[in-house]
Order: structure tokens, then sequence, then C-alpha cells
């Protein structure tokens, strides 16, 4: 009788793990589903409103400032060292990409801002799970693939395209102040690099 | 000791019964037409050397050791691959744009310098996916003249 017992014990915990192994798959593919929809849905609601807003790309629009205002963030927590909110504002940088309404913009410039925006958001994504020096070889990439999304959308303040010559054989940024502010040093070397051009 | 024979009874019969859940298998006959050996002359040597170290987890088609079918073993892998060919799918290779093969690019040179590439979880299994010193650099110069080619 307790062997019996004992047995159908075992059984029942082997089926019971089971049961929530293949469960627990399934619980969070239903969830992350669920988070894209709702983003979609997000998505689309902003771009009506830009629609409505703006005829045209003259000067940029809220969609490529939030960008950019992501952008800044991240750039000034590796101006900082900050390994740690870089990582976070990586992921918000990624988010705000992902939100980017081509919609408002002609066939050639959409498919340009879809590649830049896919680019854009890897990096982003990568930098969000890095260590610092790998940040910086991510923003790096990141930071041309904004420069080239600007040059379609234009942007709604001046900004500065800062370039390092010592960084990896070269490599430039934007920043929103003249002086620099070295996002691929920090600390190390604050003030490598110059002013290469201004935009607006 | 009762108690012993009890969990070594649940190990085995949950051990057994994960047998029975099915995974997704990576294996493809064909090789598309956006291969990046097809679209790319790739020196021989190179070639071999990423069949080998890259495309079990880059490309549509694993080369499965012996035990693949053995779960958790199955389920690892099954993880990794996906993950591996999210990130980089060689046999798609040409359906990217310059910019993102630009970025891919890079990424490969950077993760073989360091190398962070072929992971070790894989390279202890597969000795041979390893990269000697030479090996390393030859591939990083013909990366590299490959992205500048872009």
């Amino acid at each position: 009788m307790s062997k019996l017992k004992s047995t159908l014990g075992i059984v029942a915990i082997a089926f019971i793990t089971l049961t929530v192994m293949s469960c627990k798959d399934n619980s969070k593919e239903q969830n992350s589903t669920d988070g894209d929809h709702s983003e979609m849905n997000h998505d689309n609601s902003d771009g009506h409103h830009d629609g409505e807003k703006r005829e045209m790309a003259m000067g940029g629009d809220s969609n490529t400032q939030a960008v950019l205002n992501d952008y800044f963030n991240l750039k000034n927590a590796l101006v900082g060292d900050d390994n740690g909110k870089a990582k976070e504002l990586g992921a918000t940088l990624a988010t705000s990409l992902g939100n980017f309404d081509v919609s408002q913009y002609n066939d050639t410039q959409q498919s340009e801002l879809k590649d830049i925006v896919e680019d854009a958001v890897e990096h982003a994504e990568h930098i969000s799970e890095s260590d610092i020096a790998h940040q910086r070889e991510h923003f790096k990439v990141l930071s041309k693939d904004v420069i080239d999304m600007v040059a379609i959308t234009g942007a709604e303040i001046k900004l500065y395209e800062q370039f390092c010559p010592m960084y990896d054989g070269g490599t430039a940024w934007l920043s929103t102040k003249e002086e620099v502010r070295n996002p691929y040093y920090g600390s190390q070397m604050l003030k490598c690099g110059k002013v290469q051009r201004e935009i607006n | 000791m009762k108690i012993v024979k009890i969990i070594a009874i649940v190990l085995l019969v949950a051990f057994v019964g994960i047998q029975f859940i099915p995974t997704t298998r990576n294996q493809s006959d064909t090789v598309p037409s956006t291969d990046f050996m097809l679209v790319n002359n790739v020196p021989e040597t190179i070639q071999k050397k990423l069949q080998v170290s890259c495309y079990d987890c880059h490309s549509n088609n694993t080369q499965y050791p012996w035990y693949n079918k053995i779960q958790p073993v199955a389920w690892f892998l099954e993880d990794h691959i996906k993950e591996g060919k999210a990130e980089l799918n060689f046999n798609e290779w040409d359906s990217l744009s310059s910019r993102r093969k630009a970025s891919k690019l890079r990424s490969i040179i950077k993760q073989i310098e360091n190398g962070e590439m072929p992971l070790d979880s894989y390279t202890l299994i597969h000795s041979e996916a390893t990269f000697t010193e030479a090996e390393a650099e030859e591939l990083i110069n013909f990366i590299t003249q490959l992205k500048d080619s872009l």
C-alpha cells in the first residue's frame, strides 16, 4: 500500500514538474507578443498625431527629437564613464527608435530611414547589455546612424557634429553644445576632439 | 535512504519525461542564393574555417553532435542557435543592406579580435573551431577588406 502511494507520489511530482516547465515557456511567449501588440498600437496613434501636426519634414519633428534626446542622454552617460546608466539609456533609446514613425517621408527616405533605424536599434540594444568598452564601440556606429538620420529628417535644434581623430581611426558623434566632451574616452581624454560641422 | 531513492526516481522520471518534449531542429538541404560564400569571393581556407567555426549557429544548417537529441542538451543547443541566427545568419547575408552588412562585419572583426567568438561552450567540444592567431589574422584581413569595399 505504502509502496503504491510513494510510486503515485513520484509520478505526480514528475508530472507537475513537466507541466510547470512546459507552461513556463508558453506563458513567456504569450507575454512578449502581448507586449509587442500594445507597443505597436501606441506607435500608430503617435504617427497619426505627427501626421496631422506637420506637413513635411522641415526642420525635424518631435519623432526625431525623441530619438535625439535619448541619444544625447546616452552620450552624456558615456562622457561620464557611467556604464550602468548607459545600459539603461541604451534600452530607452532602442524603444524610442522602435517607435520612430517614417510615414511622413517619401518612399526612398522611408526605406533609408527604416534601414538606419533597424541598424541603430541593434546597436542600442547591445549598449543596454555591454561593458563600457563595448558600449563605446557600438556608440560609434550608432552615432553614424543618427547623423545619417538627421541628414534626412533635419532637427529642431542646433547640433554640432564633433570628431575625435584618435578613437578607432577617427570617430564622429553629435552634441547640442559646441564645447567638446568626448563620449569615447570620458574622463580619460574629456576634451579630445573638435567640431567638424554645425547642423542648423 | 528512502528519501534518496525517491529523489533519484523523481529525477529519473523527469529526465525520461523531458526527452518527449519536442525541439525545433536547424537543418536545411538548400543553400540560398543570398549566402555569404556565394555572393562574396571568399578564399577557400576562410570558407572552411567559417563553415567549421561559425555556420553551426549562424546559418540554417547545423552539423549536430551525436548527443544533440538528448535533453536538456537539445534545449541548450536550440537556444544558442536561435540567438546566433537572430544576430547573424550567413545564409541570408545578401538580404542585408550595405549599412547592416558594415555593422555585422565590424562586429565579426571585434568579436574575433577579442576572442568572444566562437563561444567557449562551443569550442569546448569543437576544438577545431578555435582560431589560431594566424587564422584570426587572415579572417580579420579578409573581413576588413570586404567592409572597406562596401
